[in-house]
């Protein structure tokens, strides 16, 4: 008896253990395929002549559907950054400050219902998101603002914002609170009032958790497609302003997708932004699972 | 467990029946509209019969119908010949195009704008990027905000080749998803002018288009359009891939017959013939 139990253990165990694995082998295989579909634009000729590393590099005009297709990649590299520069800038004060108020100040009857508030606004869908920037933000914005164009980068980057602050928040806060009491009870014992003590020994304390937490809502920021494609009006301009309407990686890929024949230069390049988002996504992603492990192991006191 | 046997046998083949009858018709945004009130009607006409209708864009359509996904494309242009190639290349057929509608590709300006009239070649430097002021074109002085679709739009094409006359569109147009996102944009946007279906123009005001400086202008009605006076007219098309035959043909004669045809008014584009 003992031992068939034991043996049905093992091979739950085994089962588990297959689960886990083949969810890692989809995720390296989903890159592998898109890396497979983006491969001709170096191995191909017929690929090359319209759209190779160098031509995407060379010029700065987007224009894949004409008789002289152009793939500039500068005006889409430079709209994503543009748009997830802004969605920081707003996203970053905001959802670090909550964390800090809700972790430090609020009672702990408001930080009950604070923190699953805020965490709820990330599961707004980022459709809705973008329609409500689209019809709603986006007429407010111009009204106060009073720039030309109505759906631009700034629009789109507070949209985003949105969606990135319960990343932010969520992060920040649990690394706030992993600060030990003892830090705090030190800093109020040697005379610093609650506001000194927050800022200047909570804070730096949790700053390798709260700049995870940016870096986790950079790499949101980046991938995020719905949001952009319609709150920035996606025109593919190179231009510094944030005032001005912008066209982003992701936002391309979604619009553009849909209607290329397998096999096309277009096809492949779309599917070589694809990995390049991939990438980039990837190294933000580590670079912020890195971070958190330090923490974890400095707050655990083994560093 | 025999039971359950028979009745996933019977599930199975009533699926089976089903998909049998299912016809999916694939494409065009601006045509979506009109697409789904004919399957509505016609399915109410033939209870067994089951139509799918999607959008996506009229080069999505075409697209499905080469990678053999859709029965019906439709599509707000005409197949080009690089696209007719790749049908024949799988299916050694080029298609067969039936023109199901007609439509008017409207100017949508906001209503406050006070320019109410533009010639083609006004159009063509909006777009292209040579005029970006409304001063220009003897309204206010403020800067245009031109508004697209993305290019796998087929008003996107019909608009780049028969206003641009092939030129590029000026990247500062901004391109949105959906003829109901331009409206919507320029219905919104004081300075703002778009393109999409006649059917569409909903809270905005339809530009009366000239052919030149010394014509006059027409607005996109079904007299302007069917006297062929509107300058920006075009048809609309259903591809299939070979001669329409059972379920499909009996929907295409549906389509083309005043039943049909009734519906391309009441939707608001107007009948083939």
């Amino acid at each position: 008896m003992k031992r068939k139990s034991r043996a049905a253990e093992k091979a739950i165990e085994l089962a588990i253990a297959l689960v886990a694995m083949s969810t890692i082998a989809s995720i390296l295989l989903i890159f592998l395929f898109v890396m497979r579909e983006a491969l001709p634009i170096f191995t191909s000729l017929k690929v090359q002549k319209e759209a190779s590393l160098a031509r995407f590099f060379t010029t700065t005009i987007w224009q894949p559907v004409s008789d002289w297709p152009r793939y500039g990649f500068a005006p889409l590299i430079l709209g994503t950054f543009k748009i997830t520069f802004v969605a920081l800038l707003f996203a970053i004060p905001l959802g670090v400050g909550a964390a800090l108020f809700t972790s430090e100040f609020a009672p702990r009857r408001a930080k009950e219902f604070l923190k699953p508030i805020v965490e709820i606004l990330a599961g707004i869908p980022s459709v809705v998101l973008g329609f409500f920037a689209l019809i709603v933000l986006a007429s407010f914005l111009q009204r106060v603002l009073g720039y030309g164009s109505r759906l631009n980068t700034f629009n789109a980057g507070i949209a985003l914002g949105f969606a990135v602050i319960p990343t932010i928040f969520t992060i920040s806060e649990d690394a706030l609170t992993a600060v030990p009491k003892s830090l705090r009870e030190a800093s109020l014992a040697l005379g610093a009032d609650p506001w000194q003590t927050a800022w200047r020994v909570t804070l730096p304390a949790a700053q390798t958790g709260i700049l995870a937490s940016i870096l986790l809502g950079l790499g949101r920021a980046i991938g995020e497609t719905m949001i952009v494609l319609m709150a920035s009006g996606n025109a593919s301009l190179f231009t510094a302003s944030v005032f001005d309407s912008t066209r982003s990686l992701s936002a391309t890929i979604a619009a553009e997708l849909g209607e290329v024949v397998f096999g096309d230069p277009h096809y492949n390049t779309l599917y070589f932004i694809g990995t390049l988002l991939f990438t980039m996504t990837f190294f933000v992603n580590l670079g912020a699972s890195l971070m958190v492990d330090r923490l974890k192991r400095k707050l655990a006191g083994k560093l | 467990m025999k039971k359950m046997m028979i009745i996933l046998l019977a599930l199975g083949l009533l699926a089976g029946s089903a998909l049998a009858k299912r016809i999916t018709v694939k494409g065009s945004d601006t045509m979506l509209l009109l697409g789904q009130r004919w399957a509505e009607e016609y399915m109410k006409a033939h209870p067994d019969a089951t139509i799918q209708v999607t959008g996506g864009g009229s080069g999505v359509g075409i697209s499905a119908l080469i990678n053999g996904a859709t029965d019906i494309c439709e599509a707000s242009r005409p197949m080009s010949s690089s696209e007719k190639d790749k049908l024949k290349d799988r299916f050694f057929t080029t298609g067969v195009e039936i023109p199901v509608a007609k439509d008017g590709v409207t100017f949508y300006l906001n209503e406050a704008n006070p320019v109410a009239e533009l010639t083609l070649d006004q159009i063509k430097d909006i777009y292209t990027g040579k005029v970006t002021n409304w001063k220009q074109l003897g309204g206010e002085d403020a800067k245009i905000v031109a508004y697209g679709r993305e290019n796998s739009s087929g008003t996107y094409v019909f608009v780049k080749d028969n206003i641009l006359r092939g030129a590029d569109y000026s990247p500062g147009t901004q391109t949105l998803p959906g003829t109901a996102a331009v409206v919507n944009a320029v219905a919104k946007d004081k300075y703002g002018i778009g393109y999409g279906g006649a059917a569409y123009a909903k809270g905005v005001k339809q530009a009366k288009v000239k052919k030149d400086a010394g014509s006059p202008g027409y607005e996109p009605t079904e007299a302007n359009v069917k006297a062929k006076l509107y300058p920006v007219s075009r048809d609309l098309y259903w591809y299939v891939k070979e001669s329409p035959t059972g379920e499909i043909k009996r929907l295409v004669d549906w389509v083309l017959s005043p039943a049909g045809q009734s519906i391309v008014t009441r939707v608001g584009y107007f009948p083939v013939k």
